[in-house]
């Protein structure tokens, strides 16, 4: 086979010569306001969540404060505590940045689990085709017939109370909407031109489907990506609300310190507005920056 | 035709909720977690714990405890809840009122409000009301609904006193409940006060739930209808001379509330897991809480049964959006 080489790369030429598709969301992506709020929000966060022990101004779940909070007073903000006291005594901001290495490492984990295991799922599916993709899709259909939140707390029940627990659930979760979506675009790229064109150079199948289809099928699979790790980090802190996951109440989980929260409430609300306004931003951001890279990487928005 | 459709879509259901019960009893089964154990605490002996496993027949071999579930499921037997001691379908039909008039209220908060919002912006897209309306909905999307219903439950009924903070109905009522939904219940025993005292309480945590799928109600009318404004029919009803009005109730509405119809029957899904946050919140004793509970301590029946009937129930909702099409689009009876 070496005829290809002079005729594959002007078959393969996108729309519009010397732009791939990427470029060209990139270039939209700087344009676009909502992409750079989102994405200051996402760097933000990851920032915070990791330099944590450089920013937070005390030990994380120290109780050394107490007495400070107790059924009838809790500390407020004071010049030593910028945010005061949380309900186990220890410093508020300190667990705040904490709680954003917990909503990242989870969030991301389990983000990643769906998508690994969506996408091998999805990619056997359309790329074999056949009665492996009728198997496959049907076990989609029998997950997607459970809503995703009911799915992730019967996984979590049932793995017992860990952040290894949280994770599986969630990302377990995803796995069908990925497989679903990957198999749905990877079925419309096998249709376009440069895949009949590769078929006729007598290209393998093989070859075809991973180094064609896949690569051109991603997009959506990267947006929905983005969108659901702002859905996975609500769904962390809604799992442990419901007192899964993590059992040690000292370690910093924005969901767990709402729920902490709760028996102070009627004394200090703001134990539990603090961490759900952190879960709020931090999912603002991702949603704002996934519907950017959507807009941005959307064939109808180019030119 | 439409008899034929229907029939059809709810043979292919059968595969489907036969597969679920499949994966469902395996995967409950080989996980860890004893449900004995929890049944009977930390200071269970070993005897208590054999005994309970063999009167709920978790020594049977797998397989012979599958087909007893399954015969028991077709004759409408959900199974005995381990914890309750009773029937898993008596507490569900004892439980579900309680969830469907939070899930209606949910509903029709996102509907009443959404498309009206959605519509506007979609027609005056670009201006700063339309800004307004896609950033409201985008804090449906971003706020956690259990965090949304704390702030309601402290700004409305702690603060300014307007609602209830807990529970379906005040304790002062002596109300009758012939059909457990206590809206309905006061109609019907002739009792108003206690069908109005039983809707505010519903009120708080319906605003709550309903805040996701009113974000993606909103966001779904809206890029419809500016996507329908442009199309060639609303052009020649215009140039035909037609009212603004009937342009956009036949024209406009119409052909805008298609994928919203779809959106809104997937949304019970999402309501359904909402409902056991919500819940839990203010205290409703649906079934959401009711599943919550048994996934706590680990009961086997209560679950399946549980997923089993939200699937199914899901399943033909969903079948019946689909229906539903049929009356909004004439093109769509056809094919």
């Amino acid at each position: 086979m070496t005829v290809p080489l002079t005729v594959s790369p002007t078959l393969a030429l996108p729309e519009e010569p010397g732009e791939s598709l990427w470029r060209g969301a990139w270039k939209r992506l700087r344009r676009s306001p909502m992409a750079i709020i989102g994405a200051s929000i996402v760097l933000l966060f990851v920032l915070v969540a990791l330099l944590a022990p450089v920013l937070a101004p005390y030990e994380p779940a120290s109780s050394e404060w107490t007495e400070l909070s107790t059924p009838t007073f809790v500390q407020g903000p004071t010049s030593e505590h910028l945010l005061g006291i949380d309900r186990w005594g220890s410093d508020m901001l300190t667990q705040l940045l904490y709680g954003a290495r917990q909503s990242l490492i989870i969030g991301v984990v389990s983000t990643l689990i769906g998508l690994i295991a969506g996408a091998v799922l999805g990619t056997l599916a359309g790329g074999l085709g056949g009665w492996v993709d009728t198997l496959i899709m049907r076990f989609v259909d029998i997950m997607l017939s459970i809503p995703s939140l009911l799915l992730a707390i019967s996984i979590a029940a049932a793995l017992g109370k860990s952040s290894y627990a949280l994770m599986i659930a969630i990302g377990v979760a995803q796995v069908p909407i990925f497989a679903r979506l990957l198999r749905g675009s990877m079925l419309s790229q096998s249709k376009s031109d440069y895949v009949l064109a590769a078929n006729a150079l007598g290209l393998h199948k093989r070859t075809i489907v991973m180094n064609h289809i896949l690569p051109n099928s991603l997009g959506p699979t990267i947006v929905q990506a983005t969108l659901n790790l702002a859905t996975a980090i609500i769904e962390v802190a809604a799992l442990s609300f419901l007192g899964l996951g993590q059992s040690d109440p000292a370690v910093a989980e924005w969901g767990r310190m709402i729920v902490s929260g709760q028996d102070r409430f009627l004394v200090a609300p703001w134990l539990s507005f603090y961490p759900g306004i952190c879960i709020a931003i931090t999912a603002l951001g991702f949603t704002l920056f996934g519907e950017a890279l959507r807009e941005a990487l959307d064939p109808k928005q180019r030119r | 035709m439409m008899l034929r459709f229907a029939l059809r879509r709810l043979a292919s259901l059968v595969p489907t909720l036969f597969g679920l019960s499949i994966l469902l009893f395996a995967w409950l089964r080989l996980l860890p977690g004893d449900p004995a154990r929890s049944l009977l605490g930390q200071r269970a002996t070993p005897e208590s714990i054999e005994r309970v496993n063999e009167s709920y027949g978790f020594n049977d071999p797998l397989l012979q405890q599958y087909l007893k579930y399954i015969w028991a499921l077709l004759q409408g037997d959900l199974g005995t809840s381990i914890s309750l001691k009773e029937p898993v379908l008596t507490a569900f039909w004892d439980k579900l009122p309680a969830t469907i008039e939070l899930t209606v209220v949910a509903l029709i908060f996102a509907v009443v409000i959404g498309i009206p919002l959605g519509y506007y912006a979609g027609r005056h897209q670009g201006g700063w009301t339309d800004t307004a309306v896609v950033s409201t909905s985008l804090l449906g999307v971003v706020v956690p609904v259990f965090f949304l219903a704390i702030i309601l439950k402290y700004i409305f009924a702690i603060q300014l006193g307007l609602f209830e903070t807990a529970n379906r109905q005040s304790s002062r009522i002596d109300a009758e409940h012939p059909t457990n939904f206590y809206v309905l219940d006061g109609i019907i025993t002739g009792n108003l006060g206690a069908s109005w005292d039983a809707l505010l309480h519903l009120v708080l945590p319906g605003i709550a739930l309903g805040t996701i799928p009113f974000a993606i109600i909103v966001r779904i009318t809206r890029a419809s209808v500016s996507e329908v404004v442009h199309e060639d029919f609303v052009r020649t009803a215009e140039s035909k001379g037609l009212a603004a009005s009937t342009i956009n109730r036949r024209h406009v509405l119409r052909n805008a509330l298609l994928p919203v119809v779809t959106t809104i029957g997937l949304q019970l899904g999402l309501l359904l897991s909402g409902a056991v946050l919500t819940e839990t919140v203010f205290s409703l004793g649906g079934i959401g809480q009711y599943l919550f509970d048994a996934i706590t301590v680990r009961d086997y029946p209560v679950l399946q049964g549980f997923i089993l009937f939200i699937a199914l129930m899901y399943a033909l909702i969903n079948l019946v959006v689909d229906l539903s099409y049929g009356l909004i689009d004439p093109r769509v009876r056809v094919s």
